[in-house]
C-alpha cells in the first residue's frame, strides 16, 4: 500500500508546529525508519499516516483514499483494516491471554471471535510465541510482550505496519528479537514505517527519513 | 530469535487489494462483541463495579422489596378472603324502575332457600327504630349506633362467623327475650361476655345477653348490629318485618348462575327491584387498593437510584480519564467515535443492569424475611424479575451518557503518548 504526503504541516492549539511541510512518498513493500531527536515531528507524521490525525494542511493518500476528505468511520475502516500499529508501550491488556490481545486487535474488522483467534494463534507462532498463546502479559518478558503486541497488528494482514519505538521500552536484545521479527514481514510485501531514534536500528533499514524540527532534511536510501 | 518459522498462507485472509480504487472495508462491532468488551472491562476492575453497582443494587432492592412486601400483604388478603369463601350472596332490596324503595316479601326467603345450587340462605329484618340501651334511664337519643336486627338461627354459619362468648339464637330464643351482639355492637356497650345474666333494655322489654359475635369479616354492617330472633321481633314490636338483607351461600362453581336468577326468585313480579351483591368482590377490590405501593418507600427507592446513577456517572468519568492509553489503542484498532462511546455506555448499563439483578435478590430477601415475620405467603410480582435489571439496564445507560461522550471526544492519539 503506498502512502503519499505531499507539504503536510500539523499546527496544535497553542500555536505548537509539529510538522512544517512534509513531502514522502512511501512505496507498498516499502521499510522505511524515521530517525531524529525528540519533538522533530516523528510521532505526528505517524498519526497523520495511520490516519488517527488529519494535517492542518496539505494533502496525505493512504492506499489511494484521501484521508483529509474522509469520515471518520471511514478513516475507522481503513485503520481497522489496513493499517497495524506498535507502540511503545505495548498496550496489551492485562486481563485478557496472549491469543485473545491478538485477536482483539481485529475486532473491529467485524469478524467472528472464532475466525479472530484462529488468525490469533497463528500469527502469535509467527513472531515465534506459539508455546505462550494462553499467557497473560504480566507472565511475559518484554520482548515478549513487544512481540504478542507486533503479532496483534500483523494478525489482520495489514498492507501497512506502523512502529512507534517499538524497541525503546527493551534491552538491546530483546530489542534485536523484536526488530528481525519486523523484518522478517518485509518478506511478504507488508510496508513498514519504524520510528527510531537510535541510528544502529535505522541503519537495518534500506530507506531512512531524517527528521529534525517538523521537516524532514533528509531520505537516504541504501 | 534469528530464525523464524513462516507458516503458510492458507490461514491468513487475502490480502486486500493495492490501489487508487481499492475499497475501504467498514469498521464494525457487532452488539455481541460490543458487550462482550463492556464486560471485560468490568472483570478488569471488579471491586471498583462491585461497589459502583451496589448503589443501584440497594436502590432497586428498596422497590423490591416495597413491592414485594404489598403484595404479600395483598396475597395474604386475598388467601383470608378465600378462607370465608366468595360464594356468598347477598340479595337486598334495591329500587324499583319509579325510583322508589323496592321491599322483598318474606316469601322471598323460602324460594330462594329452595333454588338449584343454594346451599343455605339466612335473612334479616332490620327494625327500624327499635335501639338498645343499657337501662331504661338511658336517654333515648343515645343508641350508640347499635341497630336491631331479627335474625334466623343460621345467620353466624352463613355470613362465616363464629361466636367469641355464649352462643347464637337458638330454641330458647324463639320464645324468650334473648339477644346476641355484633363485635362492635358489644365493644360499644362495654359487654365482653355472656356470663353474669346481662341484660339490655329493647323496645321496652329486657334481653338476656347470650352471645357475642366475633367479627364479620364479609360484611362488617352486622358487626354494630344487636340480633334478636323473628317471633321475638313480631311480639316485641307488634310488626311483620320484611327482610331487608338475605345472606345466599351457594355452590362455589355455580356463583354467577345463581346471582343471576336471585333477582327473579326473590322478586317475580319485578326482578329489577332486586339487588345482588357478592361482598367478597368488594374485599378483594379493597384488597388490592391496599397492594398498591406504599409511595413515600417507593421515593426513597427512587432516591437511592439516583444516588447509585451519580456514582456510576463518576466512576465512569474517572474510567474513561484512566483509560486514555486503551482508548487510543481501540482507536487505532479501527473504533470509530460511536465505537467507544458505545463502549462506555454499554459497561455502564451492564454495570447497572448487574445491580438491578442483585437489587432483586436483596428486595426478594427482605420481602421474605418479612413475610416469614408476618406469616405471610412470600410474593414477588413476576413483572419485578424483568422490570429491576430492565430499569437497571436503562439507568446505567443514562449515567453513562456523559462519560461515553467524553470519552468519544478523546484524542485518537493517545497511546502514542506512551
Amino acid at each position: 500500500m503506498s502512502v503519499e504526503l505531499s507539504q503536510v504541516t500539523k499546527e496544535y492549539p497553542g500555536g505548537v508546529t509539529a510538522l512544517r511541510g512534509v513531502s514522502v512518498a512511501i512505496a507498498a513493500g516499502d521499510q522505511v525508519a524515521v530517525v531524529g531527536p525528540s519533538g522533530s515531528g516523528k510521532t505526528t507524521m505517524l498519526t497523520i499516516l495511520g490516519t488517527l490525525e488529519r494535517p492542518s494542511t496539505g494533502l496525505v493518500r493512504v492506499a489511494g483514499h484521501d484521508t483529509v476528505q474522509a469520515s471518520d468511520g471511514e478513516l475507522a475502516g481503513l485503520r481497522a483494516h489496513q493499517i497495524g500499529f506498535v507502540f511503545q508501550a505495548f498496550h496489551l491488556q492485562e486481563s485478557m491471554t496472549a491469543v485473545d490481545n491478538v485477536a482483539t486487535g481485529m475486532l473491529y474488522t467485524g469478524m467472528p471471535l472464532r475466525q479472530r483467534r484462529e488468525l490469533a494463534r497463528a500469527a502469535l507462532e509467527r513472531v515465534g510465541l506459539g508455546h505462550r498463546l494462553d499467557f497473560r502479559p504480566r507472565q511475559l518478558s518484554g520482548g515478549e510482550r513487544q512481540r504478542v503486541a507486533i503479532a496483534r497488528a500483523l494478525a489482520k494482514r495489514p498492507a501497512i505496519i506502523l512502529a512507534d519505538e517499538p524497541t525503546g521500552n527493551l534491552d538491546s536484545k530483546s530489542g534485536a528479537g523484536v526488530l528481525s521479527v519486523l523484518h522478517e514481514l518485509g518478506s511478504d510485501g507488508s510496508t513498514l514505517v519504524l520510528i527510531t531514534h537510535d541510528s544502529g536500528i535505522a541503519a537495518e533499514f534500506p530507506r531512512r527519513l531524517h527528521m529534525r524540527d517538523g521537516e524532514i532534511v533528509e531520505d537516504e536510501r541504501a | 530469535m534469528t530464525e523464524l518459522a513462516l507458516p503458510d498462507d492458507r490461514s491468513l485472509p487475502p490480502r486486500s487489494p493495492d490501489g487508487p480504487s481499492a475499497p475501504i472495508g467498514r469498521a464494525r462491532l457487532p452488539l455481541r462483541e460490543l458487550f462482550g468488551v463492556a464486560f471485560q472491562g468490568l472483570r478488569t476492575r471488579k471491586l471498583r463495579a462491585a461497589l459502583s453497582a451496589l448503589g443501584i443494587a440497594i436502590g432497586i432492592g428498596a422497590m423490591v422489596a416495597v413491592v414485594g412486601v404489598s403484595s404479600s400483604a395483598q396475597a395474604n388478603l386475598i388467601a383470608e378472603i378465600d378462607s370465608l369463601g366468595t360464594n356468598l350472596l347477598t340479595v337486598s332490596p334495591g329500587t324499583d324502575f319509579l325510583g322508589n324503595s323496592a321491599v322483598l316479601a318474606p316469601s322471598s326467603v323460602p324460594m330462594i332457600k329452595h333454588m338449584l345450587h343454594v346451599q343455605s340462605a339466612a335473612p334479616i329484618y332490620q327494625l327500624t327504630n327499635a335501639s338498645v340501651y343499657r337501662s331504661p334511664y338511658v336517654p333515648t337519643e343515645q343508641t350508640g349506633g347499635i341497630g336491631v336486627d331479627a335474625a334466623s338461627d343460621n345467620l353466624p354459619a352463613v355470613v362465616g362467623t363464629t361466636l367469641s362468648s355464649g352462643h347464637f339464637l337458638g330454641a330458647v330464643a324463639q320464645r324468650y327475650p334473648e339477644v346476641v351482639l355484633g363485635a362492635q355492637a358489644a365493644a360499644t356497650l362495654q359487654i365482653t361476655q355472656v356470663s353474669g345474666h346481662v341484660m339490655l333494655y329493647i323496645g321496652n322489654q329486657w334481653f338476656v345477653v347470650v352471645g357475642i359475635l366475633n367479627p364479620v369479616k364479609l360484611d362488617s354492617s352486622l358487626d354494630s348490629v344487636a340480633f334478636i330472633s323473628l317471633p321475638m321481633a313480631e311480639k316485641v314490636f307488634q310488626t311483620l318485618p320484611e327482610p331487608t338483607e338475605i345472606y345466599v351461600r351457594s355452590t362455589q362453581n355455580d356463583v354467577t348462575q345463581v346471582a343471576n336468577l336471585l333477582p327473579a326468585t326473590a322478586n317475580p313480579q319485578d326482578p329489577s327491584g332486586v339487588s345482588v351483591d357478592r361482598p367478597s368482590d368488594v374485599l378483594e377490590a379493597r384488597a388490592a387498593a391496599k397492594g398498591q405501593f406504599t409511595t413515600l418507600l417507593l421515593g426513597l427507592g427512587a432516591v437511592a437510584l439516583l444516588v447509585g446513577a451519580i456514582g456510576i456517572a463518576n466512576i465512569m468519568v474517572i474510567s474513561v480519564l484512566e483509560r486514555r492509553g486503551e482508548i487510543g489503542l481501540r482507536r487505532a484498532l479501527g473504533a470509530t467515535r460511536r465505537h467507544i462511546s458505545l463502549q462506555f455506555l454499554a459497561e455502564s448499563a451492564l454495570l447497572a443492569a448487574i445491580g438491578g439483578i442483585f437489587g432483586l435478590a436483596i428486595g426478594a430477601g427482605a420481602t421474605e424475611v418479612y413475610a416469614a415475620a408476618k406469616n405471610e405467603p412470600f410474593v414477588v410480582p413476576l413483572y419485578a424479575l424483568i422490570a429491576a435489571p430492565t430499569a437497571g439496564f436503562i439507568i446505567g445507560a443514562l449515567a453513562g451518557l456523559y462519560p461515553a461522550a467524553k470519552a468519544a471526544r478523546l484524542s485518537p492519539t493517545e497511546a502514542l503518548r506512551a
